[in-house]
């Protein structure tokens, strides 16, 4: 299992647990976080980065050797999605950035349109893009085109909770997109995150869950070991489900073996 | 488009005695909803949901903490100048009142920008009355170009523009606006507000929903409660935050619960809204609308603040002058010149310490502003 990696933007990563920074009561459990979930990238929202703050800023809570995945929350068109990821490059959070563009502020759905276009503006100045997106095979196709790094298709709207919603999608995702697939929001608990891993999801992206549980540390090393165990469980190829149990007799007996 | 004949149908379809009709099963039916119905916000907002507000509490703090995280947002208001036209009855700039009227020039701005920001503050609000000769536009996209140096996030709470109006703001640099109806009574709003242009009613009604249009990045709306039937503008208020939030879904909608607070001159509030009215409201808009930005103000006091904070808060002001300036010199700050008294004078660091203490995050920058004429160009 130690050479179990996977790669983004030319990065070989070993943990496939993405994590985040809002909603925390307290941004000093972060790196307690990291640690527990084992996880290598943490996403960030620009619009809360300060850089010049003088009451904290979360970036000093992230550990030196987390990959920085700044994200565009607040914009609302393609063109303020570029301008963030320009800023953000700018401020020295590097040329990761994951592209939310987010018009609906009652259902937090991304915008699919608009998010392609900004992906391929931002492919073309060289940053590594991770589009967030509705878990739909044509725009993550459009994606691919777009020169995305990965795709990360959501599994509920952002901070439900409520699981994955999108299984089957996703699952077609899987299956046709080439690049790494990290499902992104609406994961609730590690049987989700286990779940999306053992249906070969890449990886997957958790906040909400870890960031406002009683306990942030232990929720995200209960997520850590859930995304291994379902990482595990797919290469191990799993025995297909079946409805009926199998007849004892084989149907196909009489044939008398092999052709 | 407007919210103005919704609210006709809504009085058509609640009458005052309606209120009581509602059961607590029809509260428990509310509260268990996955997504809740203006039927169920009517039930969560009736006499018959008072004796259920721990019910209401456990769901309401669910979904404050999924929705926000333990987070409270941070601004604090500058008023720039307290010249009115306004004749409102209730109102401590009432033009008739007779109090020291200022205005800060630019350089003064900059002075209290500064002061401000010294404490860590990044989101602003800036305040006028309503007096477009004194403080229009033009006035008012100076102090947002010269403030702008100093916070990321510069919102107004002015006197009703019209939407080019809001979209010069925007240009500017403005990225959020806050307007309170003050009364969704139409005829207990003629009653209140006598002379001046906030006379009229429809013009201010539709302000946010201009300011939407402009593409105002934050629409904060409110009545003040205690002016009329508290029970029904706390009603229309969360069907009109629903109303901009089902039409102008770009827009990061948020809600205010103002209550009466003294000020100068002889107005006396027509109903006294109770500390357990006040929770059933932010508990049932919170429960109506999980999406909802909530606001609280210093008119209400540091420890009813505290005890309401995970109910659904979303967003507090602290280390609040309601006086012209005040926060740059506080020598110079006049007694009475104010809006209305805080009731929660704690500097911001007492604020901040307090919300830790509680387990909640301060934020003070949730914004970065993006556009050329504040982005340098990017």
């Amino acid at each position: 299992m130690s050479k179990d990696t996977f790669e983004i933007g030319g990065k070989i990563l070993t943990s496939r647990l993405f994590t985040g920074t809002g909603k925390y009561g307290d941004d000093s459990v972060i790196p307690g976080v990291c640690e527990a979930s084992g996880s290598e990238v943490i996403t960030v929202a620009l619009r809360r980065v300060d850089l010049e703050s003088a009451t904290g800023n979360v970036m000093d809570f992230i550990p030196e050797h987390m990959q920085l995945l700044p994200n565009t929350s607040g914009a609302r068109t393609a063109d303020e999605a570029v301008r963030i990821a320009r800023l953000a490059r700018a401020m020295g959070c590097g040329d990761w950035i994951k592209i939310e563009v987010i018009s609906d502020n009652r259902y937090l759905l991304p915008d699919g349109y608009e998010t392609v276009k900004a992906t391929e503006i931002l492919a073309k100045e060289g940053f590594t893009v991770l589009p967030y997106v509705n878990a739909d095979l044509y725009v993550a196709k459009a994606l691919v085109d777009a020169g995305a790094a990965a795709v990360m298709p959501l599994g509920a709207p952002i901070g439900t909770n409520r699981g994955l919603k999108t299984r089957e999608m996703v699952r077609i995702l899987i299956e046709e997109i080439a690049l790494p697939i990290v499902v992104d929001a609406g994961i609730g608990r590690p049987s989700e995150a286990c779940e999306a891993m053992e249906m070969g999801a890449d990886a997957v992206l958790v906040n909400t869950a870890i960031a406002t549980a009683s306990d942030p540390v232990m929720m995200a090393r209960a997520f850590g070991r859930a995304v291994r165990a379902g990482r595990e469980a797919y290469l191990s190829g799993p025995g297909a489900k079946r409805v009926l149990a199998d007849a004892s007799s084989p149907l196909t007996g009489f044939l008398g073996g092999a052709a | 488009m407007s919210f103005y004949p919704l609210i006709a149908a809504y009085a058509e379809g609640l009458p005052d005695a309606r209120f009581d009709e509602f059961t607590e099963q029809d509260v428990h039916r509310a509260i268990n909803r996955t997504t809740a119905t203006v039927e169920d916000f009517m039930a969560l907002m009736s006499p018959a949901a008072s004796s259920l507000l721990e019910e209401m509490a456990g769901k309401a703090s669910r979904l404050t903490v999924q929705h926000f995280g333990r987070t409270v947002s941070l601004f604090t208001p500058l008023y720039l100048a307290n010249f009115c036209t306004n004749h409102c009855v209730y109102c401590g700039f009432n033009c008739t009142n007779s109090i020291h009227r200022s205005k800060l020039s630019l350089e003064e701005v900059d002075a209290e920008g500064a002061a401000i920001a010294a404490t860590g503050l990044k989101n602003l609000l800036i305040l006028t009355g309503d007096a477009p000769a004194k403080t229009g536009v033009d006035y008012l996209e100076a102090c947002t170009r010269v403030l702008n140096k100093h916070f990321p996030s510069v919102s107004i709470e002015v006197f009703a523009l019209t939407g080019e109006e809001y979209a010069r703001l925007v240009q500017a640099g403005v990225d959020g606006m806050t307007m309170f109806q003050e009364t969704y009574d139409e005829e207990l709003y003629a009653v209140l507000h006598p002379k001046g242009p906030k006379r009229d009613y429809r013009f201010r009604l539709d302000a946010p929903e201009r300011a939407c249009r402009a593409g105002m990045r934050v629409v904060n709306i409110g009545a003040l409660l205690g002016l009329g039937d508290w029970r029904r503008d706390a009603l229309l208020t969360g069907l009109h935050a629903a109303y901009l939030m089902h039409n102008y879904p770009e827009a990061d909608v948020a809600v205010s619960l103002p209550r009466m607070r003294p000020h100068v001159g002889d107005w006396e509030p027509a109903t006294i809204v109770s500390d357990r009215d006040m929770v059933q409201f932010l508990m049932a808009l919170r429960l109506f609308l999980p999406r909802v930005g909530i606001t609280i103000s210093t008119r209400e006091n540091a420890e009813f603040r505290e005890n309401i904070l995970p109910l659904g808060v979303t967003r507090m002001s602290a280390g609040v002058s309601t006086a012209v300036g005040g926060h740059a010199d506080e020598s110079d700050e006049e007694e009475n010149t104010g809006q209305f008294d805080i009731s929660d004078a704690r500097t911001v660091d007492e604020v901040c310490a307090a919300l830790r203490n509680k387990g909640y995050q301060p934020v003070f920058k949730d914004w970065e502003p993006i556009f050329e004429a504040t982005g340098e160009g990017l």
